[in-house]
């Protein structure tokens, strides 16, 4: 018997291999008269895998939130795609649909089924096809291993399979570039696998990746380019082995003693 | 005898929480004084001139009138109800609009509303209001007293329908406007599908509550001689002689109709907050 073609849960859309996907120049954020980003630059090339590490309060949290739009920026400019975020007339829904993000605390939907927070965007925002929305929901809630699981609350699940909602809610939309802020913090030790299992077969599917992470083994295995951040600025970057293996800055030796 | 209905005590209004307080000993307390109290006006009734009626039986020939002004009651409240629920949404939302022209008119009028005492709204929309607005070239439409007791009831109501609804917008945490936000949802979308389903739950004793108020001050309108349960109560007690030892039975069967109206709300109620204070 012939079997329907897997649909295609995590599509990307053309972008060209050479120049960078998510580019980052000269940012500024201040909250108050406080500096969180004091000139931060980075390129991140489609299908790459960035980990930012960093010490607590350093700005990583304020830097993703800003490649999406979800906070904005004062000085300096962040393309995606091509598409300015810093830009008054910034059109949020075309960014979103580009870039999804996931949070330290899954912020699943509470009154919604797995199924239903999976297909609410699809659904209301981009006001795709039912039946559509709902094969891919399913795929991709298999994808992160939680058949059986799609009538089930939020509330019933644990926080490992919570955060695995979360994720597979924010591919419904079919984003070229997904953003982790943390992930894995909030979980208990042996559900952070799981999570980390499914953020790696996404990397190796070709999904542009930009990981805050505290992990530090997962950084080194999956990382294409790590970037250390202290003090709203980028102290050093480089493949895993150069920051693991032979940091060059005093600071970042310190930070990875204190870690490792 | 008096023509002032009983009243209402104002701090009761304030604190909104009748419900919680209801339990089924009042009910019990309310019927065996009114059953002891009945007895008590019939042997009353019987030790008087010869002809007159036992106070049991002039309850009885009169109970039509008075539950024929419950429903009036009942009619108002729910009236009321339906026109704070929407204008105290409207209101609520306004106040957790990001514009300040919404905003702060909407944060001033629910201040106003559940600040100032039922009664000086009820005055001030009793005298105030029209018997009959005039549309030009129109029918005059008219403005009957129990109409206008009825919106005025319901005015402190919206203000305080308005603050449930904003603290339970409040109440839900920032992280589900983030992640609607990065789902690409609008502000209008977030709110209709995400933050307002879960608000509903949580708003929905407390707007009981105030419904099982709203219903405990129809009677008021007895004041502008609508002829609801109290008002009726009275007419019925002055008609059958206005003896004084009926005024004890008739008020406290009046207790005993609000109770069994409202008990039943209160254990709903209770039931609703304790299953989604265990599920949130
Ligand atoms: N909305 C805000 N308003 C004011 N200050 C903020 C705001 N968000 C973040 N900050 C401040 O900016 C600094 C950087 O915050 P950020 O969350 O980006 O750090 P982080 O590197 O993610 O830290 P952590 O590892 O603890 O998550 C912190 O000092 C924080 O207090
Ligand atoms: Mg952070």
């Amino acid at each position: 018997m012939l079997l329907p073609p897997e649909p295609s849960v995590t599509e990307h859309r053309s972008w060209p291999d050479e120049s960078p996907i998510v580019s980052l120049k000269d940012v500024h954020k201040s909250f108050g008269s406080f500096e969180v980003l004091r000139g931060v630059s980075m390129d991140v090339r489609k299908g790459e895998i960035v980990c930012i590490i960093g010490p607590s309060g350093s700005g990583k949290s304020t830097l993703i939130r800003c490649i999406n739009g979800l906070t904005p920026i004062h000085q300096g400019s962040i393309t995606v795609e091509g598409q300015e975020v810093n830009d008054a007339k910034l059109d949020k829904l075309s960014l979103r649909r580009k870039v999804g993000i996931v949070f330290q605390q899954y912020n699943l939907f509470p009154h919604k089924t797995v199924l239903e927070n999976v297909m609410m965007a699809p659904l209301k925002v981009l006001r795709e096809p039912k039946a559509e929305v709902e094969a891919r929901a399913r795929a991709l809630i298999a994808k992160v291993r939680l058949t059986g699981k799609e009538d089930a609350y939020p509330g019933q699940l644990s926080g490992g399979q919570q955060q695995r909602v979360a994720i597979a809610r924010s591919l419904a939309m079919r984003p070229d570039v997904m953003l982790f802020d943390e992930v894995t913090a909030a979980l208990d030790p042996e559900t952070v696998k799981e999570v980390l299992v499914t953020i790696k077969e996404l990397a190796t599917e070709g999904m542009t990746c930009i990981l805050v992470t505290h992990e530090m083994g997962f950084a080194r295995e999956v990382a294409d380019h790590v970037y250390f951040t202290d003090r709203g600025v980028i102290v050093e970057h480089g493949s895993p082995a150069q920051i693991f293996g032979a940091a060059q800055d005093p600071r970042t030796r310190q930070f990875l003693s204190q870690i490792l | 005898m008096s023509r002032r209905p009983f009243q209402l005590d104002p701090r009761l209004l304030v604190s909104g929480r009748v419900l919680s307080a209801l339990d089924w000993r009042h009910g019990a307390a309310l019927l065996v004084m009114f059953a002891a109290s009945l007895t008590f006006a019939s042997a009353q009734s019987a030790a008087a001139p010869p002809a007159t009626p036992s106070a049991l039986a002039t309850l009885a020939t009169w109970t039509p009138h008075i539950l024929r002004g419950f429903v009036l009651n009942l009619v108002m409240s729910f009236l009321a109800m339906a026109l704070a629920t929407v204008l105290g949404i409207g209101l609520g939302l306004m106040q957790i609009s990001p514009g300040r022209l919404l905003r702060l008119p909407a944060r001033f009028f629910t201040l106003l509303l559940r600040n100032s005492p039922w009664l000086v709204i009820l005055f001030a929309i009793m005298y105030l209001l029209p018997i009959e607005i005039r549309i030009p070239g129109g029918k005059p439409i008219e403005f009957p007293d129990w109409l206008k007791a009825t919106l005025a009831f319901s005015l402190p109501v919206a203000g305080n329908v308005s603050e449930i609804l904003r603290g339970a917008v409040n109440s839900i945490p920032t992280g589900q406007w983030e992640s609607a936000d990065g789902l690409a949802f609008t502000r209008a979308q977030t709110l209709r599908w995400i933050i307002l389903p879960q608000c509903i739950r949580r708003a929905i004793p407390p707007w009981m509550n105030w419904y099982a108020l709203l219903t405990l001050s129809t009677p008021m309108a007895s004041i502008f001689s609508v002829h609801e349960a109290v008002w009726n109560a009275q007419s019925s007690m002055e008609a059958a002689g206005a003896r004084p030892e009926l005024l004890l039975p008739f008020y406290l069967f009046l207790l005993c109709l609000f109770f069994i109206y409202i008990y039943p709300i209160a254990i709903c109620t209770r039931k609703l907050e304790r299953k989604y204070a265990v599920a949130t």
